[in-house]
């Protein structure tokens, strides 16, 4: 399968050549940030206060690695479960996010938000750890050092791998996924946040 | 005539399995995954298995967790009735067991102290989710399986009206993963647990994903319904990674017990497709 290669921080023409269902490559700079990091992101933003890091154009990596072997980078290093973020994530898209990368579907008011703001949702493949951590080339905690495992790390990718699930065109490829492999008669239920 | 078996062997054994779980993709998990590469429609399907096969190659090789999520330190312990365990708690050896093994193998601390208050780390995943059974016989057996939180928060249970049959169960097992779409990693391994009461349905469904991928109930008509389950929940598309497929799932299992006459517990408990369990016999 060929891949769409992509440099950090994104371009909004860039983005609007993701259609959902694209396999991409990210390289350049990609922030990690998880539950405990976003709520500490936005409420900083809300106090008016300057934010560790510059969101503009970024990509936001949702992942909580293994601590490195010595003289490691990083550990194990995959996504975790992105619906656990959609409280959080139309206000980063408001703050200047570009992309993401986590695992598993958005709700409907996330997906709105990404059509709005041009951004961009994909996928990392969730249990893949150790093949990601390949192409993890640096990691440096840059925010919140308290936080361990979800401190904000500023970490140097290299080709990347990941699939466009959610398009600056309001589309979704689970859904659209979902439907075309489907040779089950049941009704398909609604989207639902069900937890972590 | 009773054994003794010394609490440091199991704290020692326990360690071990930890470390061994996280970095080896079981056999049989593995070779369930290639099978399903050769029988997945979606092209992106295939490009996702590609990369779980490579995956496994590279936790092998060099030593870097599966996957980051080195989950709960779930423990299923056996204890032949003619043991006497000497030197220490039971509970506390396997404990020890955890704090070493996610310490010195660099594994993922998930483990929060209070659940709705202060979430304060635990620091070395502890304390582990620790079910002992006494069996007869002069054995220990212990089975690890660290579980990950993306895959075990997509766990159900509901009672249903007794009269329902295994058609309740089919729909209740097919909704679940229906709804809980790319969250828990799929291709799954899907326990259900049927009868018995609330939590021994839940313990059943935890239990069956200590199974051999391809094993059978004993139980024909059980057996049976394993195989409709798994036809049915492949029948809805949502594939790897719920980016659309025909692998869904890599196996359904079901234990199932004596209920009350008034009741038909289900419980639906799910395994990613990084199935890592372990098993040791002392």
């Amino acid at each position: 399968m060929t891949s769409y290669a992509l440099t950090t921080p994104l371009l909004d023409e860039k983005i609007s050549g993701l259609n959902v269902g694209k396999h991409v490559t990210f390289t350049g700079v990609i922030y990690t940030a998880r539950d405990a990091a976003h709520k500490r992101l936005i409420e900083m933003a809300d106090r008016g206060e300057p934010l560790p890091i510059n969101l503009q154009g970024q990509v936001i990596y949702y992942v909580g690695p293994t601590p490195p072997r010595p003289g490691a980078v990083i550990g194990s290093a995959g996504p975790t479960t992105a619906m656990r973020l959609d409280p959080y994530t139309p206000r980063m898209l408001e703050l200047g996010v570009k992309g993401i990368i986590g695992k598993g579907g958005r709700g409907p008011a996330v997906r709105e938000a990404i059509r709005r703001h041009h951004a961009v949702y994909c996928i990392a493949v969730g249990g893949t750890g150790a093949l990601l951590n390949r192409h993890i080339k640096s990691a440096e905690v840059v925010a919140f050092e308290d936080l361990g495992t979800e401190a904000i790390r500023r970490l140097e990718v290299e080709g990347f791998p990941a699939i466009v699930v959610n398009d600056c065109f309001g589309n979704d490829l689970l859904e659209e996924g979902k439907k075309e492999y489907r040779t089950s008669d049941r009704p398909i239920p609604p989207v639902k946040a069900l937890g972590g | 005539m009773v054994r003794e078996i010394d609490a440091a062997l199991i704290t020692e054994t326990v360690a071990r399995l930890a470390v061994e779980a996280t970095h080896y993709l079981p056999e049989d998990v593995e070779g369930a995954i290639r099978e399903a590469r050769t029988t997945e429609r979606s092209p992106l399907g295939v490009q996702i298995i590609d990369e779980i096969l490579e995956n496994a190659e590279i936790a092998r090789t060099r030593m870097l967790p599966l996957c980051q999520d080195t989950g709960s330190a779930v423990i299923h312990v056996e204890v032949g009735q003619d043991v006497h365990v000497s030197g220490a708690y039971l509970i506390d050896a396997i404990n020890e067991g955890i704090r070493r093994g996610y310490s010195e193998g660099f594994l993922r601390k998930s483990i929060a102290a209070h659940p709705f208050s202060t979430r304060t780390n635990t620091g070395d995943n502890t304390p582990g989710i620790i079910h002992t059974e006494i069996v007869p016989g002069d054995k220990v057996r212990l089975l690890f399986m660290p579980k990950g939180g993306g895959c075990e928060n997509m766990s159900r249970y509901q009672n249903f009206l007794p009269g329902m049959g295994k058609r309740a169960v089919i729909d209740f097992v097919c909704e679940t993963v229906d709804m809980s779409g790319g969250n828990p990693c799929p291709p799954l391994v899907i326990g259900v647990g049927v009868g018995g009461t609330a939590e021994k349905a839940m313990t059943m469904a935890k239990h069956s994903l200590f199974r051999k991928i391809g094993s059978r109930s004993h139980d024909a008509e059980v057996a049976a319904l394993e195989d409709e389950l798994l036809e049915a929940v492949n029948a809805l598309g949502v594939g790897p990674q719920a980016v659309g497929g025909s692998t869904t799932a890599l196996d359904v299992f079901v234990e199932t017990h004596p209920t009350h006459i008034t009741a038909l517990p289900v419980a639906v408990n799910i395994q990613c497709h990084s199935a890592r369990t372990k098993e040791a016999i002392l």
